[in-house]
């Protein structure tokens, strides 16, 4: 007990260290939570006892997930990531950070190679039947990326007959295909590989979640811009295993927590508040 | 150069030859200025377009720890792997026994004829194992086929004496295989093996479909990061690392081929037969 | 098996886009290679320096790296190619630098005596090449030919990672949304691959033995 307070100061005290030496002030510096003490057995007191946590989130995503040549992702998600490690008692550089693709989310959360994934995470019912889902911490939408000079595409309907570049296995890959048929899609594995055909016109548009793109459009002044409003919703959650419900309680009331405090705002306005809005965050779904 | 496809030339074939080796060099050259002032014309040759590489130190460590770092691991086991499992199953392939000799082929014609790129999928997405796992055992698979190959081509070129001197002095075929004859075509195909090698190293590359973070995948990571305006220097740059590691393996085989091979019976292969199957 | 069953449309699309990136690279490769092999073996320095810096370059990059530089590179230079000439631009160059070093190892492996009676009857050196020595170094060099076409038809695997729905890219595809067939959708794709690489495998090594004679 009063090792792990000990533990808990030194770490604050560390971090604190940390941020002045870095003269970081980007750092949304989340306070370790010192002290803290979970029922034995449950994945919390596991997590908070080893000290480590492992953390599977996007290295391609600006904004939300996007590693540098430091070798550690920066982003939205990345921060949110901190501020439940933060919770468990775990200091930021003992994250374990892996790099988690569309297709492979699932698998990873399954056999336990990651202990939660905060990676642009749609929560959708097909994939509750594999996983669970704390949050969603945030809400997004699919929408369009175009070339600034593009005037016939302003929606999903003006995309017949176009050829469209999005990722292979994801969800909005998947939705042009069911409710766009007439749309020809050129797939790839990461959406920053579909910014050069987009800017000479090998495809017409983009299409993912508005955030990604906004990252995109923000990475490359006046190029490109959004075409119309978001036209699905796509609630963004942290994925964890499949009945774990002692631990989707503490998720849920860790995000409902950062909501209140502040740190949720800090969370985004050191990241994708750069480039975006700040909006509110979407009430938290407890099935 | 080849002597023997013209004369050593005379006073006025020397002339001539210079006169088009200047000519040729003229042409290339301006075809060389001509091209560079285009991309300096587009900013390629902006210091702002370089900076990562000149302002810090980070963008060259993403690419040598991490990215090459990444290429050499995988390219280390998988090239342990392979020269081990290679010899055994050469020794399999060359067996008097159709039970090892049978399967040893099926294996070797099935691995060598499939993309390698093919194998690390089927490890990845039908094994579900781990990427590096896969990238090496995709690699593993196809160079052991082939260096059980060029091995049983080294053995095949050896002295007929050998072989049968040891079988005279007692020794069992296994016994032949693995005592005398391996050990020597392997120091006559070193040459051939480590151009083997140089591939593999390549291929890591394919691991980057995978989501392996080596070279390649890193410095699109550093595109991603950075921006597209980087995309020529992160791309000359990586270029250059893996140029520069392929040609100084490849200078250690062609240093190899002088110094190595005159130890096995027979000398060193007369022709060495670059198997170009696996370009 | 339903999966490759029911996907047999798009598994034959994929075969047919691997077929027409190996045998159209191919024939570029075979002609810009014999082209650099000629220049390698001539008397000419400029020329044969030239060969000798686009094989060693294109031996020691991946061809990974050489199709990147297409797709993503030369846009910004202003070579803009749609994605199927990409994989088919990016196969040749890389093929080509193999096909140089197997018509040079061929034209070394042309006797002497060829060469030199050739010039005894006062043919020019493209003369000599182009009716003596060339011919010759074909029995030589189709077997190594064979090889490096197998080679081609397993590289254009890599066009997957770039916009071409090849087989490869076929197999991902499907392996993606069947995930419990996964092996037999992967296992369709190798079947194709091998009903290529495996007769062209057993000719080449026909027509090696066939070659094979001492000098």
């Amino acid at each position: 007990m009063s090792v792990r307070r000990l533990r808990g100061l030194a770490a604050t005290a560390a971090l604190a260290l940390l941020l002045t030496a870095c003269g970081g002030d980007d750092d949304a510096a989340t306070e370790v939570e010192s002290g803290a003490e979970f029922k034995a057995g449950t994945t919390m007191a596991k997590l908070a006892d080893k000290g480590k946590i492992t953390i599977g989130t996007k290295f391609d995503q600006p904004l939300f997930g996007l590693r540098g040549p430091s070798g550690d992702p920066e982003g939205f998600d990345v921060e949110i990531g901190k501020i439940i490690a933060a919770k468990l008692g775990i200091e930021p550089d003992k994250i374990k950070w892996i790099e988690t693709v569309s297709a492979n989310r699932e698998p990873f959360i399954e056999d336990g190679r990651v202990d939660i994934v905060v990676a642009t995470y749609t929560i959708n019912d097909d994939r509750k039947k594999i996983i669970d889902f704390a949050g969603p911490y945030f809400q997004a939408g699919q929408t369009i990326l175009v070339k600034e000079a593009n005037t016939d595409i302003n929606g999903p309907d003006d995309l017949a007959g176009k050829t469209v570049c999005s990722v292979e296995g994801s969800t909005p890959a998947a939705n042009i295909e069911t409710s766009y048929p007439d749309v020809k899609l050129e797939l790839t594995d990461a959406y920053s590989n579909c910014l050069e055909p987009l800017r000479n016109d090998q495809v017409d548009a983009i299409t993912t979640d508005n955030v990604i793109l906004a990252g995109f459009v923000d990475q490359n002044e006046g190029e490109f811009k959004l075409a119309g409003e978001p036209f699905t919703e796509e609630p963004y959650g942290v994925g964890l295993k499949r009945g774990d419900d002692a631990f989707r309680t503490f998720l849920n009331d860790t995000l409902e927590e950062s909501y209140k405090d502040g740190s949720w705002d800090k969370a985004w306005e050191s990241t994708a508040g750069k480039v975006l809005e700040l909006p509110s965050p979407p009430a938290v779904d407890r099935y | 150069m080849s002597a023997v496809l013209f004369d050593t030339p005379g006073p006025h074939t020397r002339r001539r030859t210079a006169i088009w080796s200047l000519v040729a060099g003229v042409v290339l050259a301006i075809v060389v200025v001509l091209a560079a002032v285009r991309l300096a014309q587009r900013g390629i040759f902006d210091a702002d377009r370089w900076d990562i590489f000149t302002e810090s130190t980070e963008s060259w460590e993403a690419l040598l720890r991490r990215g090459l770092g990444a290429t050499l691991r995988a390219a280390g086991v998988a090239a342990v792997i392979s020269l081990t499992a290679g010899a055994l199953l050469a020794v399999a392939r060359m067996s008097s026994s159709a039970w090892m000799r049978v399967p040893a082929t099926i294996g070797i014609e099935l691995f060598r004829g499939l993309p390698v790129l093919l194998l690390i999928l089927f490890t990845a997405l039908g094994f579900g194992s781990s990427i590096f796992i896969a990238v090496v055992i995709g690699l593993s698979l196809y160079n052991t086929a082939v260096i059980a190959e060029i091995l049983r081509a080294g053995i095949q070129s050896l002295p007929g004496g050998q072989r049968e001197a040891a079988l005279a002095i007692g020794l069992s075929p296994g016994q032949t295989l693995r005592m005398i004859l391996l050990p020597q075509a392997v120091r006559r195909m070193l040459p051939s093996l480590v151009s083997q090698l140089v591939v593999l190293l390549k291929d890591t590359s394919l691991g980057f479909v995978v989501g392996y973070a080596e070279l390649l995948r890193t410095s699109r990571e550093l595109r991603d990061f950075f921006g597209s305006r980087y995309i020529f220097s992160i791309f000359v740059v990586t270029a250059a690392i893996y140029i520069g590691v392929n040609f100084a393996l490849s200078r250690f085989a062609t240093y190899l081929e002088k110094h190595g091979t005159t130890r096995a019976a027979g000398g060193p292969a007369k022709q060495v037969p670059m198997d170009s199957r696996n370009a | 098996m339903d999966a490759v069953i029911d996907n047999l449309p798009l598994y034959w699309e994929g075969f047919w886009a691997t077929l027409r990136l190996t045998l159209v690279s191919a024939a570029f490769a075979l002609l810009l290679g014999t082209v650099l092999g000629a220049f390698r073996v001539s008397p000419v320095p400029t020329l044969r320096a030239l060969g000798t810096v686009y094989v060693e370059l294109l031996r020691n990059t991946p061809l990974t790296l050489v199709f990147f530089f297409f797709v993503f590179v030369a846009p910004q230079i202003d070579i803009k190619l749609p994605f199927f000439v990409s994989a088919l631009v990016a196969l040749s160059l890389y093929t080509a630098a193999f096909v140089c070093e197997a018509v040079r190892s061929g034209v070394n492996s042309v006797g002497v005596g060829q060469a030199e009676a050739a010039r005894a009857i006062g043919l020019t050196f493209p003369q000599t090449m182009g009716q003596i020595v060339l011919p010759q170094a074909f029995r030589t060099v189709v077997p190594p030919l064979i090889n490096i076409f197998i080679a081609l038809t397993k590289n254009s695997s890599i066009a997957a990672g770039f916009f071409v729905t090849e087989l490869v890219a076929v197999g991902i595809r499907l392996a993606n949304r069947n995930a419990a067939d996964v092996l037999m959708v992967l296992g369709g794709v190798a079947v194709f691959y091998l009903a290529i690489t495996i007769p062209a495998g057993i000719l080449a090594g026909a027509l090696e033995r066939r070659v094979a004679f001492a000098r």
